[in-house]
């Protein structure tokens, strides 16, 4: 074998290729494996990136693998390098500098790239996206240098609102600008965002909603304030976007790879073109909820995603069941959990809710045809992934629908069967 | 309801120091003692209703607790006890017949504590049981007058001998019901019978289907009641022991309150869920010893002559020719239950005054028998009392063949003694049906403390032989010149058949 | 591996395992001073869930396909690789909770005395035997290799 052919080709080098790689070597212990990224730095956890502005976690607590995780498993990184062009018949890639790599078999794990919305202003220093370290280095670096006191974060989606948390423990006074008529929408239903609204305020944050940014003002080239959609300008010398992300998928589509909004995979994470398999954020697996491929950018997925891609890579047929989204998010301190289908109001879904605005605590069940298909936890996230765990397994809760809310709800109340084996493998039984 | 009279036996006695407020305790009694205030983040405990069951001193983490008897004073009395006092107010209160749960526990004289063992010295020497083979292999059933051999070129026995139960060890569990004690407690006896080699008895209440796996180790009682008995049962187990009598309530019969009689007892005693288990005093059928011969036959009929068919008494004053009545009337063991035995509930007045001990009662019989020459056609068991492995070796050498321990299995299983078998509420999942409770004896840990227990007294009965110089417990069997009494009057060593100590043989 | 196995059949939900669990977990290791002492008081890794009859005790299963090691966003709960115990790295433990979320036991809790990290069973780590199983009375958890 050349020096640059590899039996396993890995693209991006976060959590879907770390699981790849582990299940590969699980069954594999010698297949040359190389992981290509065009960040600079080892493996490290992206969603700590908000920890790391804020100063939580340090340069060493962000790595998400221990220094000899590469040696150990026998891996060759080429970091800081982008992967220009795929040629899926001659299965080899070609970098920037138009070092070619061929491959048996290719694992796209290319994650999401930040949108950033076509407006005046966005070039400006003083504009940033998040979602690599590097934004974060950067916009800590801004702030500390610029004496940063006012800013705006575009989005109050997670990572908005993580930004924004994370700033405002560095001192910086935030407004968020959500264009939807509330925060997280995405994921939690009225009350709940309600609920985080009314508590974030106490922190000094500014929630403007049913509004976006048009155009962002400058002097000197460095951004000094925000024009709003209904034509008030914030002053502000920061501007964050986290409007969202959207599958990296731009090298399989060139490459001819069938691409819907994610890259299209079967059940073991291949794509259209065989050997070749996708990942994580860019790809789009099966919504077990939704009954319908999409993608689902959340760590847990990207990390069974390329679990299972691995194994198939190696030759050993393993099946991804799907998944759904959820979420677990703190915000100043305030724990939340949602997961499913959490904001139903069509008919044939019933809902569960215990509600207590004051002590800022909400449980909420969705159910369909008396099967958990979504839930929202705030204040309280106790025991949480016992519901969720109900999600994933569609258990009929007819049975114990009465106690799914109550405080000593656990799992003396599910069907005997179920819970003596709810994960497959030895020792689970309760 | 006017102010009860009846102040606490015991105190509950907690060391601030020492509690953590854990609450074991609070979970643990059902009488419910202890209680736990949220709002100091205390436990507390009530006194009256402590039965001094000990569950809460055992499981506490600290030793926080002890329970102690209330030193409440009564002026000295010595016709007045505070316990006659007591029972005067319970009965003032309630109107009604005083309960007790296990056996007598008035200070009548323990004989088995007036009988002292022999020893072999120069003349006879003793053997070491670590060295050398010693016997503990027991056979129950009748044995035939003479054996006729056929000597032919190979000889063989020409006699037919009668079915008999092989005891690795000369000790059975005796008869407690399931019902009187939980499932989990006839299991953990089921068990460890079958894995030392002897046997459990049912008691009254039939055999539930998930225990037929023993049935080679249990001994099924018939009793006046009948509960549970159908072919099937008499098919399944090993013996048969119709019941006439029990130690701790001679002469009256057996109640098993409606509350106890849940699904699976129900099904086991085949009778409706809820109904009181009613055990007339008396058979219906059987008013003479030739009645009891009739069922004797009749069951041996059922079952083929292929296994033993016993009778159970209690010990009362005309023992000796009931038993001998019970003999030929064709039993092929006679159980005889002193009145020390145990129950699981009782009048308290029948418990504590009729009958006799098991000593005097077990000397009577056994001597009956051998001047009426009938001694080898029967087994006798002795029943009632026996404590420890020198009341075992002290009841052989005074005529039995092998003994039943109940209380001192209960004991091993964790029972403490209180006495409150009745209320169903044992703390120790022994003698309850609530499943809270019941859950409290794993049948595992049951198991081995049975079996250690028996191994226990096995190896000391070995010892004690060894030191008599005997080498198989069958030899000692009725050899009461190994015993001498202490401390007895003449009459009471002339029915126990022995020599004072210190007279020679 | 060596695991805890629950016996539900036996479990007398007297929380002895509870309670042997927080003082193992405590700074002092003394039970006394673990519950009069240290405040906000330790956690215990292991719940007894109760109802009823029915009870049992629950901790970490250290499923062999765990879904909380797959969640961690830091890398801190992992597998050990000598007792293929599943550990958090208190660490490196940030709190965002995904493993809460994710469990499908519900073992895993808010550590929030001091610092907000995830607590959940660590098999006891360098004992002989978990104290839960040790100090169970009734042998309603038993600590063996299936
Ligand atoms: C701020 C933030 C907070 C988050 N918090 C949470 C959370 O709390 N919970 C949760 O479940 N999820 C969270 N997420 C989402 C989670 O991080 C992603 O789901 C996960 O990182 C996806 O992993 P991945 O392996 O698919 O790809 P990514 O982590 O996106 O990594 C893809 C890598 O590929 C590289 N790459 C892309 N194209 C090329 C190319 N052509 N050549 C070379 N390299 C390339 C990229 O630079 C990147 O390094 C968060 C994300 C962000 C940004
Ligand atoms: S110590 Fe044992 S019996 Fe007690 S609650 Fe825990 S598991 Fe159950
Ligand atoms: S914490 Fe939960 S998911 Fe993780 S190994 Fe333990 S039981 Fe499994």
């Amino acid at each position: 074998m050349k020096r640059d052919d590899s039996k396993y080709l890995i693209i991006g080098n976060s959590v879907a290729a770390v699981a790849a790689v582990e299940a590969i070597r699980s069954k594999d212990s010698t297949g040359r494996i190389t992981i290509i990224s065009d960040e600079p730095y080892s493996v490290y956890s992206r969603p700590l990136i908000t920890y790391f502005l804020s100063g939580k976690v340090d340069e060493k607590r962000m790595f998400y693998r221990d220094g000899g995780f590469c040696q150990r498993n026998k891996v060759v990184t080429i970091l800081g390098e982008r992967v220009m062009a795929l040629y899926p018949q001659e299965k080899k890639v070609v970098l920037e500098n138009g070092r070619g790599f061929h491959f048996d078999r290719l694992l796209l794990s290319t994650g999401g790239t930040p949108i950033i919305p076509q407006i005046e202003g966005k070039k400006l220093r003083g504009v940033f996206t998040f979602t690599c370290w590097n934004d974060a280095r950067q916009v800590r670096d801004f702030i500390e240098s610029q004496k940063i006191r006012r800013a705006v974060v575009v989005g109050g989606g997670l990572i908005g609102l993580k930004v924004t948390e994370a700033l405002v423990e560095l001192g910086v006074e935030v407004t968020v600008v959500e264009l939807a008529d509330r925060l997280l929408g995405a994921t939690f239903d009225r009350k709940a965002s309600e609920l985080v609204k009314n508590y974030i305020k106490k922190f000094a944050i500014s929630v403007l909603v049913n509004n976006t940014i048009t155009g962002i003002k400058g002097e000197n080239s460095t951004v000094c304030g925000a024009t709003l959609r209904d034509g008030a300008v914030i002053d502000a010398q920061l501007i964050v976007f986290a409007i969202g992300v959207r599958p990296n998928a731009s090298l399989a589509e060139e490459a001819g790879i069938e691409v819907n909004r994610g890259v299209i995979v079967d059940e073991q994470m291949e794509t259209s073109v065989s050997d070749i398999y996708a990942a994580g954020d860019v790809a789009e697996g099966w919504d077990t909820l939704m009954h319908a491929r999409r993608p689902l950018p959340i760590w847990p997925v990207a990390h069974r995603q390329g679990s299972i891609a691995g194994y198939n890579m190696a030759g050993f047929p393993k099946k991804y069941p799907g998944g759904f989204p959820m979420n677990s998010v703190e915000l100043c301190g305030l724990p939340t959990i949602s997961a499913g289908i959490t904001d139903a109001d069509q008919e044939g879904y019933e809902i569960l809710q215990d509600y207590h605005p004051r002590e800022r605590r909400y449980r909420k069940i969705v159910l369909l045809d008396n099967r958990v298909v979504g839930a929202i936890f705030v204040g309280n996230i106790d025991r949480a992934g016992i519901i969720i765990g109900l999600i994933k397994a569609g258990i009929d809760v007819r049975q114990f629908k009465d106690h799914l809310l109550s405080e000593d709800f656990g799992l003396l109340w599910l069907p005997q069967d179920y819970r003596k084996h709810i994960v497959e493998g030895p020792g689970i039984e309760v | 309801m006017a102010l009860s009279l009846l102040c606490s036996e015991f105190v509950v006695e907690r060391d601030e120091q020492k509690c953590i407020a854990c609450q074991v305790c609070v979970r643990q009694c059902t009488n419910d003692v202890h209680t736990y205030d949220p709002e100091n983040d205390q436990v507390t405990s009530d006194n009256s209703p402590c039965i001094g069951c000990h569950r809460c001193v055992t499981l506490c983490p600290t030793q926080a607790i002890t329970i102690s008897r209330n030193p409440l004073y009564f002026k000295e009395n010595a016709n007045w006890t505070p316990l006659a006092i007591r029972n005067v107010f319970k009965q003032a209160e309630t109107g009604g017949v005083l309960l007790s749960g296990m056996g007598n526990d008035r200070p009548y004289p323990v004989y088995w504590d007036h009988i002292l063992l022999n020893a072999s010295q120069v003349t006879n020497p003793s053997i070491d049981p670590l060295r050398e083979p010693m016997e503990l292999r027991t056979y129950i059933g009748r044995k035939p007058d003479r054996l006729q051999i056929d000597s032919g070129k190979e000889p063989r026995l020409a006699t037919r001998l009668s079915p008999q139960l092989v005891l690795e060890t000369p000790i059975l569990f005796s008869a407690m019901s399931y019902g009187s004690i939980s499932y989990n407690a006839c299991l953990s006896l089921a068990r460890t019978a079958q894995q030392v080699g002897t046997f459990y008895n049912t008691g009254e209440g039939g055999l539930h289907p998930t225990l037929y796996q023993y049935g080679q180790s249990t001994i099924a009682q018939v009793a006046s009641g009948r509960f549970g008995v159908h072919p099937e049962y008499l098919d399944t187990v090993a013996a048969i022991e119709i019941k006439i009598g029990q130690g701790a309530k001679p002469g009256i019969g057996g109640h098993l309150p409606g509350e106890k009689v849940n699904e699976e007892i129900s099904y086991t005693r085949m009778i409706p869920t809820g109904t009181d288990a009613l055990s007339p005093a008396p058979h219906h059928d059987i008013y003479s010893i030739e009645d009891l011969r009739q069922l004797i036959y009749a069951l041996k009929e059922a079952i083929c002559y292929e296994k033993p068919v016993g009778v159970k008494i209690a010990a009362v004053h005309n023992v000796a020719p009931i038993a001998s009545g019970i003999v030929r009337a064709g039993a092929d063991f006679v159980s005889i239950d002193g009145f020390r035995g145990g129950t699981g509930a009782a009048p308290t007045v029948i418990r504590d005054n009729v009958g006799i001990p098991i000593e005097l009662a077990l000397a009577a019989v056994d001597a009956r028998l051998r001047e009426e020459g009938i001694r080898h056609k029967a087994s006798i068991l002795a029943a009632g009392g026996i404590r420890n492995s020198a009341d075992v070796i002290k009841a052989i050498a005074l005529g039995a063949d092998a003994v039943y321990i109940g209380t001192a299995a209960l004991v091993a299983l964790g029972c403490h003694l209180c006495q409150k078998c009745y209320t169903g509420k044992c703390n120790w999942g022994i003698a309850t049906q609530d499943p809270y409770l019941t859950k409290r004896l794993n049948p595992n840990i049951g198991t081995r403390r049975l079996a250690n227990l028996l191994r226990a007294w096995s190896l000391e009965l070995k010892e004690m032989l060894g030191g008599m110089g005997i080498n198989a417990i069958e030899s000692l069997r009725g050899n009461r010149e190994q015993l001498r009494g202490i401390g007895l009057t003449d009459t009471e060593l002339k029915i126990l058949g022995i020599k004072a100590a210190g007279e020679a043989w | 591996m060596r695991r805890i196995y629950i016996n539900e059949d036996y479990c007398i939900g007297c929380r002895l395992c509870e309670i042997y669990c927080l003082v193992q977990h405590s700074h002092s290791q003394k039970i006394i001073k673990a519950y009069k002492e240290e405040l906000p008081r330790p956690l215990a890794r292991v719940l007894v869930e109760e109802q009823g009859y029915l009870s049992f005790a629950l901790q970490c299963r250290h499923c062999e396909d765990a879904p909380c090691i797959e969640a961690c966003i830091t890398g801190a709960i992992g597998r050990d690789s000598n007792t293929g115990a599943v550990l958090c790295d208190e660490n490196r433990c940030v709190g965002c909770w995904m493993c809460i979320m994710i469990c499908p036991f519900g073992v895993i809790n808010m550590n929030t005395e001091g610092k907000k990290v995830a607590s959940k069973c660590d098999l006891c780590y360098g004992e002989e035997e978990p104290v839960c199983v040790k100090n169970c009375p009734n042998e309603a958890l038993v600590y063996e290799e299936r």
